[in-house]
């Protein structure tokens, strides 16, 4: 039977109850709750007055109910020492989800650590280190000094190519302002690290390039304008499981046409309709239904392109779109740069690209006209432009990114209500750190220089390997048996004698060893090969910093006390570095224990305000106090001004003069995501009056990017690309598509955050999705002699894997759609080690055979194998 | 006295584990200083009211009757599916009995025969029928709300309890 809580009644928080500001911890849209916690012996009652939410309770609520908690949204937490109930609830105010809750999010109340009801019990609560054959408790202060005293002698040995970092570099509870600060100021600043990687990706890159090198930063429109749009082109995103609540709460407004009235009054002298919607997408997902369900089929163009040939269709749409001379002529000469020469570089015929595709020409023809072609009376059609996985993860990501931004660029999309050429995203934005340019580019492969035996020791941030690299399997094999011998060496030697462990360590560092350092919130896969494991504490356990896809900024107040001695990770950090000043010291080398000073923060808010507030474009804005005040609702980066003293520029600028960066360089470099602010009288270090740092003034933030025009390149111009097609560019790719029978296409399930990292401890999801899921056609099942929920084994060249079979009439003969990063079965276990020339893995062009292992596990057998795709009644 | 305490907390913990947080609610009510002096000691679970929602006679193959439980303001809909499932009651073992709004945001949902499962237009959460309301795809933090039935000796379909919070309720019993 599927799993049922019995929960028939839930406490009701009192009218005085506690109550935090919360931003969803998990995806990119960063949607807006309010965390209401109360004692245990006290409880509100059902009329408005009686409790906190202020709504009637007492007879049956309506549809989107302001009053309704979910059992999955209670808890009884510990907070300063004590326990108490909490209830988190989306916020029906926050201006990105109007109360809507998605099935991640809404589980944050029963995701988090309680010793009461016993959720989320596997959290880790003290360091760990390994010994006497296991992973045993000790004091932050002893596991520290391991970690620093190998660390400072791996250095000493091998420099500091010698220590390995596996960081987050994101938001929510993928970093955080405050994390990425801290991390980054260790191993950037009171070091040079090169050998670092981020969460999902073998090397310390940005996702998109393409794009930052064209002047335009990822992020660079509003959630609005999904809602203005005449046209939403998405390429390779599948936003209703992805960006839920973006999907729902913006996207569909403007398909349904209940956006209209908002489209008028904004943009009047133009005509409007409801939208039209294309989707690039070599399987048909989800949100193609939404979209169908909601706009109707003929205002929906799914364009199911062969899986990788993406860049041949944007060309071909380019092609189009300036032969028909859809272009938007006075912004390009205004505000670009080389679109002849791009135009000529990227010649695509619709032919071609209809051969390359698999697409019809009709309906290439059709989406150039969707996209471009002017509304009637000449005004200039509106598209957004979106992109996610399916394009960062795909075929040539570089040239492919490209060529989308050079058919937003074309036709003036960018910069202007119902426009934007931007990622959608995957986690929350929360990057401040120093410069990253000593990592070079491209940046080192790090996950091929851990399987060749390079480096002595390994810090890992938030990272799981083992669930989110490619070439998985001899990633793991490699590790497990580099970490090993350390472990051995370990064993063989008291624990309690510091100097002959470290003597030992070194030894086995010295034959291959790796020594590895992992801090976590939850025990993770590669965590299981870890000598030394700090607990970390997660959002809402630290007053945490982050922004959404619109760049939204909001603080997660914190509700509630991270598990045991778990600390927030800018606080390990900052220890990391007292412990590495304090070795370096007694190892007489006083001017690298200097290099570890200024760590002397007590609270997140003291890494916040040495790391953002200093050196991120417009941080002197922003404080604390004034976010708080601001709630779920935040303000969008970059902070121009504050209320009442208004904007001290007009919008934003790359500068004074056309090029000219203000603030910040390296870090508009590594980040690219918004230009810097204009050099005034009041902005800036510099200034002769700096903001007030006290007040709950509101702060006035940047709707959009680049409404003035002007892009992030030493001109302030936007340039075109050349980006010719070139096949499936990863060496080895074309090998394996001819070699194997099924394409092995990979992504996200709505019920399902992330790596599984909390969700594999809850037992609603666990329940749902005990192993990860293949949907196959089925007549391929048939052939194979599967049935639903059948065990399979996924193997290449590469490796294999395992999922249950999930027939789907949708799928297309001979690809598959397996679930990406889960626990029970990697996918990237049979994902080659092959990068673009930027160490961009491409997990989505990835080819395999099946075959069955078993019958259906016990653990599917009540599990439901119909269809996901809504359609409607009728 | 420490002892005592462990023994007290052990118990509490054991009180509040998963699957008994409404006993937790029940627990707060007794314990609740406005509670009027002279009330009967709460009780620790719900009572539900026992209601006839049908005849088996009543019902076809396939085909939905719409229900209330366990008040009139709950809507629910009485399935005979027609095969046997887990979960099902009657001479068939087919007859299943489910809350019809939705657990995410309490949309009325319709029924398709077609897969037996009940379908959301407000955000397209799905549920399957056959499946004890497993939700298929949706928003949704808990599978669909089924109702507990009894299939008295005359025919009779009795529902006489629930097994999830009902969406828009914090008590599957109100007032």
């Amino acid at each position: 039977m599927a799993y049922k809580r019995n929960i028939d009644r839930l406490p009701i928080p009192p009218r005085d109850a506690r109550v935090n500001n919360v931003t969803c911890h998990f995806c990119i849209v960063g949607c807006g709750y309010k965390a209401y916690t109360w004692p245990m012996n006290r409880q509100g009652g059902p009329a408005p007055g009686e409790n906190a939410y202020g709504e009637d309770l007492r007879g049956q609520q309506g549809a989107d109910s302001a009053g309704w908690v979910a059992p999955s949204m209670y808890n009884v937490v510990k907070q300063d020492g004590r326990d108490v109930q909490i209830v988190i609830k989306p916020d029906h105010d926050c201006v990105v989800n109007s109360g809507l809750g998605s099935i991640r999010g809404a589980r944050m109340a029963e995701v988090s650590y309680s010793a009461v009801t016993g959720t989320q019990q596997a959290r880790l609560t003290d360091p760990l280190i390994w010994r006497y054959g296991t992973m045993s408790p000790t004091s932050w202060e002893d596991s520290l000094s391991l970690v620093a005293e190998v660390t400072r002698r791996v250095v000493e040995e091998q420099g500091e190519d010698g220590l390995i970092v596996s960081a987050y570099d994101h938001g929510g509870a993928g970093g955080g302002y405050e994390n990425t600060w801290a991390t980054g100021k260790l191993y950037f600043e009171s070091m040079k690290v090169k050998n670092i990687r981020i969460h999902n990706r073998p090397a310390y890159n940005s996702e998109v390039h393409g794009t930052r090198d064209m002047g335009v930063g990822e992020l660079n429109n509003c959630y609005e304008d999904a809602e203005l749009a005449d046209t939403i082109f998405v390429a390779g995103a599948n936003s209703l499981e992805t960006q839920t609540n973006y999907f729902l709460n913006h996207w569909v407004p403007n398909l349904r046409g209940t956006s209209l009235d908002k489209k008028k009054q904004e943009l009047p002298n133009e005509p409007h309709a409801a939208a039209r919607v294309i989707i690039v997408d070599p399987r048909r997902t989800v949100t193609i239904a939404a979209c169908e369900a909601e706009a109707g089929k003929d205002n929906v163009l799914h364009l199911q392109i062969n899986s990788g040939t993406d860049l041949a269709l944007f060309n071909a749409l380019f092609t189009e779109i300036a032969s028909r001379g859809w272009v938007d002529r006075s912004f390009i000469n205004a505000s670009t740069t080389g679109f002849d020469a791009a135009v000529a570089g990227n010649r695509t015929s619709v032919e071609d690209a209809a051969r390359i595709t698999g697409l019809s020409v009709a309906d290439i023809r059709k989406a150039a006209s969707w996209i471009a072609e002017p509304k009637q009376g000449g005004a200039r059609r509106r598209t957004m432009f979106a992109y996610e996985k399916g394009i960062i993860w795909g075929n040539d990501n570089y040239r492919t990114n490209q060529a989308m931004v050079n058919v937003a660029l074309a036709t003036g999309n960018i910069g202007r209500p119902g426009g934007g050429c931007v990622r959608l995203g995957g986690h929350q934005e929360g990057y401040a750190r120093p410069s990253d340019a000593h990592v070079g580019r491209p940046a080192a492969y790090v996950d091929q220089l851990l399987i060749q035996g390079k480096g002595g020791i390994h810090h890992v941030w938030g990272c799981d390997h083992f669930k989110t690299t490619l070439n998985a399997g001899e990633f793991k094999r490699t590790y497990q048996r580099r970490t090993n011998m350390v472990k051995e060496a370990m064993d063989s030697v008291p624990a309690g004698d510091r100097p002959a462990q470290v003597e030992a360590i070194m030894k086995a560092i010295r034959a291959g060893g790796l020594f590895t350092v992992n801090v976590d919130i939850v025990p993770t896969q590669i965590g299981s090969c870890a000598h030394v494991v700090l607990p970390a504490a997660t959002s809402g356990e630290m007053n945490l910093t982050s922004m959404n896809g619109e760049r939204r900024m909001r603080l997660t107040e914190r509700y509630m006390d991270p598990p045991g001695r778990a600390m927030p990770d800018c606080l390990i950090a900052a220890r990391l570095a007292q412990a590495l000043e304090r070795t370096w010291r007694a190892a007489g080398k006083a001017e690298v224990a200097d290099r570890f000073r200024g760590y002397d923060w007590q609270t997140e808010e003291d890494a916040f305000n040495d790391g953002y507030r200093k050196h991120e474009k417009g941080g002197e804005f922003v404080t604390y106090a004034r976010l708080r005040a601001m709630g779920t609702n935040g303000f969008q980066e970059p902070a121009v001004g504050l209320a009442g003293t208004g904007p001290v520029a007009a919008g934003t600028t790359t500068g004074a003069t056309p090029g000219m960066v203000v603030q910040g360089p390296a870090i508009e470099g590594a980040r690219g995501k918004e230009p810097v602010q204009q050099a005034g009288p009041n902005t800036g270090l510099s200034a002769a009056a700096a903001p007030p740092s006290g007040g709950t003034e509101p702060i006035i933030g940047t709707k959009r990017l680049y409404a003035d025009g002007k892009f992030n390149r030493p001109d302030g111009r936007a340039t075109f690309a050349v980006a010719e097609w070139r096949g499936l560019q990863a060496e080895g790719k074309q090998a394996e598509k001819d070699k194997h029978r099924f394409l092995i296409n990979n992504g996200r399930a709505n019920h399902v955050w992330q790596s599984a990292y909390l969700d594999q401890h809850n037992d609603f999801v666990r329940d749902r999705f005990p192993y990860p899921y293949i949907e196959m056609n089925p007549a391929d099942m048939q052939e194979l002699r599967l049935s639903p929920g059948d065990l399979v084994e996924v193997f290449n060249g590469n490796g294999a894997t395992q999922a249950v079979a999930w027939p789907e009439a949708q799928v297309r003969r001979n690809e598959t759609f397996m679930l990406f990063a889960y626990p029970t079965g990697v996918q990237g276990n049979v994902v080659s080690k092959a990068t673009n020339e930027l160490i961009i893995p491409n997990y989505k062009q990835t080819w395999g055979d099946i075959r069955k292992i078993s019958d259906a596990p016990a653990a599917v057998r009540h599990l439901s194998w119909k269809t996901q795709e809504y359609r409607p009644a009728g | 006295m420490s002892g005592c305490n462990k023994v007290a907390e052990a118990g509490r913990r054991f009180f509040l584990g998963r699957g008994a947080l409404a006993a937790a609610g029940a627990a707060a009510v007794a314990a609740a200083p406005a509670a009027p002096a002279k009330a009967a000691p709460a009780l620790a679970q719900v009572t539900y009211p026992r209601a006839k929602l049908a005849n088996i006679r009543d019902l076809k193959p396939n085909e939905p009757l719409d229900i209330a439980y366990p008040d009139a303001d709950s809507p629910g809909v009485l399935l005979k599916l027609g095969t046997r499932v887990e979960g099902g009651v009657g001479p068939d073992g087919d007859v299943v009995a489910y809350s019809t709004l939705c657990p995410h945001k309490g949309y009325p949902m319709f029924y398709r025969t077609d897969d037996r499962t009940l379908n959301c237009p407000g955000h397209y959460s799905r549920f399957d029928c056959e499946k004890g309301g497993l939700q298929v795809w949706g928003h949704a933090t808990q599978n669909l709300a089924q109702y507990r039935l009894r299939v008295d000796g005359n025919g009779d379909i009795q529902a006489e309890g629930v097994d999830e919070l009902i969406y828009g309720r914090h008590s599957n019993v109100l007032g």
